[in-house]
């Protein structure tokens, strides 16, 4: 366990300095002088002259060298100040907070529908198999060779332009929150359900499983008792798994259904080329997939207390 | 070799030829060329000169299409070529070198997987937009850790083993033992890698190219073009459908590949 928290812990270190690094580089790979672009959002197309442009040089250590100015950006790093957008000025965290909220409910809400669709389809293929588990699975492997964008542009055509039942893009109601988290459930339930599905055939066709229905224990106490938790371990440590699917499912459907969540201000900032802002974005979503990660290892070991699990 | 496939990977393994033939002789069976515009016949629906019809600008799709799979495949065989060799051999290296170089590489692993793929690739893409040599760079850099893991897994197996030992006290060197006992023991395991990586690079290719990072107009590419033809998709719902469908097609055609005869 400690071991594990200590890697977790390098790997924020390494996010951190990963992130910071690359957004560097790109800083500095931009096109032009840095000092008249700056002073030119600062102060306005027209108002830039060379005597502004060399006040803001020295104001930020432009003139200073590579290395000063990579560790310049470090120490700003490492004390959060993330400065502020390019684009509107506003301070990259507070920005962030708020797209934050947003993608984590559309996150949550993807998953919890997921876990509504994967587990009973999967438990039901398991029971029942024949022409059920044959249709899931071609149903599944159809969803798994399509990227997530597009099944949230069918589902757009479906739901929103054909049948007019939900709105296809933005936010705010309830409603604008249906397509996106749907889209993003039935991607990872694609998958899902298929683990489901063999670890329950699994657990089902074990020697302990039938002891327990022997001995006269009901289909529901044997299910309760001996199937749910052993079916929940592998299924919990995939869900894990999956937190990379769901990082990068929110990053393709807000900006599919302008979400305006951390995924949608990343690609906008990207086209933007705001570089605070996708220097933010980039390392918050680090950061929380390092977080979640650890979150999911701590829940396999308390589901499975034998260890063994956490590798 | 042909004979070990089951049958799915057989499936797989025709629909990926057939791809891989169209991407290639397609262009040369219609002319003209992608980006030539015709704006007396913008979306025409398939008929006997343009077969698949054109697009907003009046493009042969057919054409269109052909070039933009190419591009597709040719960033899968490139990513699964550059990720197989730099993985399989950091993984045999990792396994049998110095326990330094391991602890280096495990860190540099951990390292990688802590952003998430996309992530990393849209930063990569956002340094040089719309270069496909940056998006090849960065989609190698996540997936050689796969085949990585699998060879030094593998290799840490076997370097333990009865017949690589005995192979060591006969003075055999590191080429051989390598040739002769891992990568036999390896090259099964690569076959489904590789599959599903050629996939995943597909993918990650189109998926920065629906968010407009990716390749850059007017450039074909199979994301790019399913962003182009939305706006017209009550028009010409079937100028929408064929990007789609071939980009579903080349996914589904590398993930059958990919299953072995587990399944």
């Amino acid at each position: 366990m400690r071991a594990l928290l200590l890697k977790r812990l390098l790997q924020l270190v390494a996010v951190s300095w990963g992130v910071g690094t690359l957004t560097f580089i790109l800083m500095r790979s931009l096109p032009g002088d840095m000092a008249y672009r700056i002073a030119a959002s600062r102060y306005g197309m027209d108002a830039v002259d060379n005597r502004a442009a060399d006040l803001v040089r020295e104001e930020l250590g432009l003139n200073h060298s590579a290395w000063s100015a990579y560790w310049q950006w470090f120490t700003d790093l490492l004390s959060w100040n993330l400065g502020n957008s390019l684009v509107s000025g506003e301070p990259v965290a507070t920005q962030l907070w708020h797209m934050l909220g947003h993608s984590v409910v559309l996150a949550v809400a993807g998953i919890l529908l997921s876990i509504l669709i994967a587990i009973p389809l999967g438990l039901a293929s398991a029971f029942k198999g024949g022409w059920l588990d044959r249709s899931l699975l071609m149903v599944s492997t159809t969803l798994r060779a399509v990227p997530v964008f597009v099944i949230g542009l069918l589902a757009i055509i479906m739901f929103a332009l054909e049948w007019n039942l939900f709105p296809v893009a933005g936010f705010g109601t309830p409603a604008h929150l249906v397509l996106p988290a749907l889209t993003l459930a039935l991607s990872l339930a694609a998958i899902s359900n298929r683990v489901v599905h063999t670890e329950a055939r699994r657990v089902f066709g074990s020697s302990f499983f039938e002891f327990a229905r022997m001995k006269g224990l009901s289909p529901s106490q044997t299910f309760m008792h001996h199937g749910a938790r052993n079916i929940a371990v592998p299924v919990v440590a995939f869900l894990g798994i999956q937190l990379i699917t769901v990082v990068e499912g929110v990053v393709m459907i807000e900006s599919l259904f302008s979400w305006p969540g951390i995924g949608h201000g990343l690609a906008h900032a990207i086209f933007a080329r705001d570089i605070p802002l996708i220097q933010g974005a980039a390392l918050m979503m680090g950061v929380l997939f390092v977080v979640m990660n650890t979150l999911v290892d701590i829940a396999c070991h308390y589901l499975d207390p034998r260890g063994g699990q956490l590798a | 070799m042909i004979s070990s496939l089951s049958r799915t990977q057989k499936t797989g393994a025709g629909l990926l030829l057939l791809l891989v033939a169209y991407a290639i002789f397609g262009p040369m069976l219609q002319n003209g060329d992608a980006t030539a515009q015709d704006l007396n016949h913008i979306l025409t629906p398939p008929n006997s000169e343009f077969w698949l019809g054109t697009d907003h600008f009046g493009r042969n799709m057919w054409i269109r299409l052909a070039d933009a799979l190419q591009l597709s495949l040719m960033m899968a065989a490139l990513c699964v070529l550059t990720s197989a060799v730099i993985g399989v051999t950091a993984g045999v290296l990792a396994a049998t070198g110095g326990r330094w170089l391991d602890r280096g590489l495990d860190a540099l692993v951990t390292m990688i997987l802590a952003l998430p793929g996309l992530v990393l690739v849209l930063i990569f893409a956002a340094i040089v937009p719309g270069s496909f040599w940056m998006l090849y760079v960065a989609i190698s850099l996540i997936q050689w850790i796969e085949y990585f893991r699998v060879s030094r897994a593998i290799t840490q197996r076997l370097t333990r083993s009865p017949e690589v030992q005995s192979s060591k006290l006969m003075g055999f060197g590191q080429w051989y033992i390598f040739r002769r006992h891992y990568w036999p023991a390896i090259a099964p395991q690569l076959f489904t890698i590789a599959a599903f990586g050629a996939a995943n690079a597909i993918l990650m290719m189109a998926s920065l190219g629906f968010v407009y990072v990716g390749i850059q107009p007017p450039l074909a590419e199979l994301g790019l073009m399913i962003v182009e033809h939305f706006p017209y998709y009550s028009d010409a719902p079937w100028l929408l459908a064929q990007p789609l469908l071939l980009l579903a097609l080349v996914v589904l055609a590398c993930h059958l590949m990919g299953r072995g005869r587990t399944q």
